[in-house]
């Protein structure tokens, strides 16, 4: 599958494992959290890199061992579903995440901007979006007023 | 008034083009209408019950001539030759065609204006007491405050799929609340503390709507510095918290009210600890920065005018009754701030033609610095004239057709769109209002009844703010026939309450006879003329009032089949 990361088209090259199967040896797993609160040692001392995917009512505090997470995915059940946006930047900024951020789920190319604003760093799109054109959503909005995760500080302290 | 300088008008045209590609990919079928929609209620583009309408910010209400006259031309060239005030302090057009939009936003742009988040689950505009900067009661002007907020706001990307929209009201006069900031998501007051430093009171959790409450105070007292820090922890608190499974349980008032204000208080005051960084902190410098926009106009010396009082007393009674119904005193010696009432009698509530749009841009440049506020009664305020012109001015409104003399009175009636609008309402409320200002357009009668609010909703949404009216009217659907329930004692100021059901809900031919039965009644019951509609309702309860509507006291006799 094809994602956007890094404002770049590039072959996923993670492997989504199915509830409660086990991820292939070798492999960079994204498991789902439940999942990985159960077996977690096991699966860090497996893989190199681990992927957890959460639903957007968990908040950082609900996810273990999060500075060993190669990748946390976060789910966007609808493309209105704002709550992600205010987690990805609680793990950016207040739990210095420094691995993947993905947006999975209805992500549309409108929503590409904001969410890299707060700390996304990869997309999944919705499946039949195309990819290309959405990497233009990036640069649409070349100045901003507030601070956030890509930008500290705000307009008024760059004018 | 704020001037953009290169940013402030890239990130407006960066946003206009946004636009053209999102409606180009719409067309194309690249996106879907459902997901379109956030989307152009972001540009405030609305689909109404016969067409588009497009809904313009003005930031706390405040527009310069050349503003009022590119409005007025909009609504010249692509609509119908007028725009409709909202209680919001902006104005829409009812009728624009989708691929004009694009156009008629280069047009709002090149006057520095736009309608960025003016619908949407989003931060909406920032509205102010529209006395900001005038008023004798005011502590300090809030508009630098609701500028920073605007900036700080636009395009917030962690906060633009709310659960629900979102709204911010400032006021600078503690004694006096003309912005309704207890019935407002966030409201903020400018107060002084013991040590007399001046920061925010905060109340969270007003509104109107289905249910309507009355915010609270999170913050007794917070200092300037820390305005969007805090903020910002309130709306992640909501963001993340908040209801998304029901729109009509999404507000952050439900949330605040199942929490209870305290433990929303705990989990803001939590988030605000460990997310505010130096780097939010509102600096002094750009305090300074935005205030200097909003520095008086080059105001003469002139003595304190009394000569107001002379009008009210002379000779010309048209002259003397505007200028004591729609004057109002100014902080500066010798200079009023004027209200333009455009409600009278044949003219729903709050629309504005074209022609007087450039009429009044003309007078405002002569008599008012070229400023204009729009008012949340849907009104124009004339901020800065020389009580000395006074005359002269209301002679020129006056041959415009705009010297109503009604501002605060009976006739001064706040309507929602109504079902010849919107397709959320139940009923109308646009004929009511011309019957209200039809019935009682008699002078005398509205300076006996002196102050009292009218307000006038479709449905339960409550656009027209009749939970808050000193009179309220919801219209109703009953068995597919418009009524309207009849609601007293709401107040949106500092005395805030919300209005209740004086009894069975009336059929349309009923509804203004009740209302001139209660105001009847007050005439009879008030202590003295200068007890207004509200303290009386407050001093001798609903009974005599129930009693002059339905001809009885008893509640169950009163209350009928009304649901």
């Amino acid at each position: 599958m094809r994602i956007i990361r890094d404002r770049a088209i590039v072959e996923d090259d993670f492997v989504r494992v199915p509830d409660g199967a086990e991820p292939p040896a070798g492999a960079k797993p994204i498991v789902r959290l439940a999942d990985f609160i159960v077996a977690r040692e096991e699966l860090l001392a497996r893989h190199a890199a681990v992927g957890v995917q959460v639903s957007p009512d968990k908040l950082p505090a609900d996810i273990p061992d999060l500075q060993r997470l190669a990748l946390i995915a976060i789910e966007f059940p609808r493309f209105t579903d704002g709550r992600g946006y205010s987690v990805a930047r609680m793990l950016r900024q207040r739990h210095a995440y420094r691995g993947e951020l993905r947006a999975v789920g209805w992500v549309l190319h409108d929503q590409l901007q904001y969410l890299e604003r707060c700390g996304f760093n990869a997309f999944e799109l919705q499946p039949g979006k195309p990819l290309d054109s959405a990497l233009g959503a990036f640069g649409e909005l070349s100045v901003t007023y507030q601070a956030a995760v890509d930008e500290p500080r705000p307009l008024y302290r760059r004018r | 008034m704020y001037q953009y300088d290169d940013h402030d008008r890239r990130i407006i045209t960066d946003r206009a083009h946004q636009f053209r590609g999102q409606v180009s990919r719409r067309l194309s079928g690249e996106i879907t209408e459902e997901e379109f929609k956030p989307l152009r209620l972001q540009n405030g583009l609305y689909m109404q019950l016969h067409a588009y309408m497009l809904r313009v910010a003005i930031p706390y209400g405040l527009l310069g001539s050349a503003q009022v006259r590119k409005l007025a031309h909009i609504a010249r060239t692509y609509d119908r030759g007028y725009g409709h005030l909202t209680t919001r302090q902006n104005l829409q057009y009812n009728w624009p065609k989708l691929t004009d939009v694009p156009a008629i936003l280069d047009e709002l742009a090149s006057v520095e204006m736009h309608a960025v988040q003016t619908s949407g689950s989003c931060i909406r505009n920032i509205t102010a007491d529209h006395f900001a900067g005038i008023a004798r009661d005011e502590l300090e002007d809030p508009r630098p405050y609701c500028e920073i907020l605007r900036q700080w706001s636009t395009f917030h990307p962690e906060f633009a799929h709310l659960p629900r929209k979102f709204k911010i009201a400032v006021t600078g006069a503690p004694g006096t609340d003309r912005a309704a900031v207890r019935f407002h998501d966030i409201g903020l007051r400018i107060v002084e503390n013991a040590a007399g430093e001046r920061g925010f009171e905060v109340i969270v959790g007003g509104g109107l709507g289905r249910t309507p409450m009355i915010g609270e105070v999170i913050r007794e007292f917070l200092p300037k510095r820390h305005l969007l820090s805090f903020i910002e922890s309130i709306l992640r608190v909501y963001n993340l918290h908040g209801r998304r499974d029901n729109k009509y349980k999404a507000r952050i008032k439900i949330l605040v009210s199942a929490l209870g204000i305290d433990e929303f208080r705990r989990r803001v005051e939590e988030d605000w600890e460990a997310s505010r960084t130096p780097e939010l902190e509102l600096a002094d410098e750009e305090v300074a920065r935005v205030s200097a926009f909003f520095a008086p106009p080059p105001y003469e010396t002139l003595p304190a005018n009394d000569r107001v009082d002379g009008l009210v007393l002379g000779r010309d009674r048209e002259l003397g009754n505007w200028v004591r119904n729609n004057v109002v005193a100014h902080k500066v010696p010798g200079y009023s701030a004027v209200v333009i009432s455009v409600k009278k009698p044949g003219i729903p509530p709050g629309d504005v033609s074209d022609t007087q749009l450039d009429a009044i841009a003309d007078v405002s440049d002569r008599y008012s610095f070229g400023h204009v506020v729009v008012t949340h009664t849907q009104n124009l305020v004339l901020p800065d004239v020389k009580t000395s012109e006074l005359p002269r001015l209301h002679a020129e409104l006056r041959a415009l057709d705009l010297g109503e003399a009604n501002a605060n009175k009976l006739t001064d009636v706040i309507t929602c769109p109504g079902l010849d609008y919107c397709d959320l309402a139940n009923a109308r409320s646009i004929p009511l209002s011309l019957e209200i200002a039809q019935r009682f357009d008699r002078i005398d009668y509205l300076n006996d009844v002196g102050d009292v609010s009218i307000k006038i909703s479709g449905c339960i949404n409550a656009c027209g703010h009749h939970h808050v009216g000193n009179i309220g009217i919801l219209g109703i659907d009953k068995r597919g026939e418009e009524f309207y329930q009849l609601m007293l004692g709401g107040s949106p100021g500092n005395d805030a309450s919300i209005g209740k059901i004086l009894g069975r809900a009336l059929a349309q031919d009923e509804i203004v006879d009740a209302v001139e039965k209660v105001l009847g009644r007050y005439l009879e019951a008030r202590e003295s003329p200068d007890e207004r509609f509200l303290e009386t309702v407050r001093r001798v309860g609903f009974d005599p009032f129930k009693e002059a509507v339905y001809g009885t006291t008893d509640s169950l006799e009163a209350a009928g089949d009304s649901p």
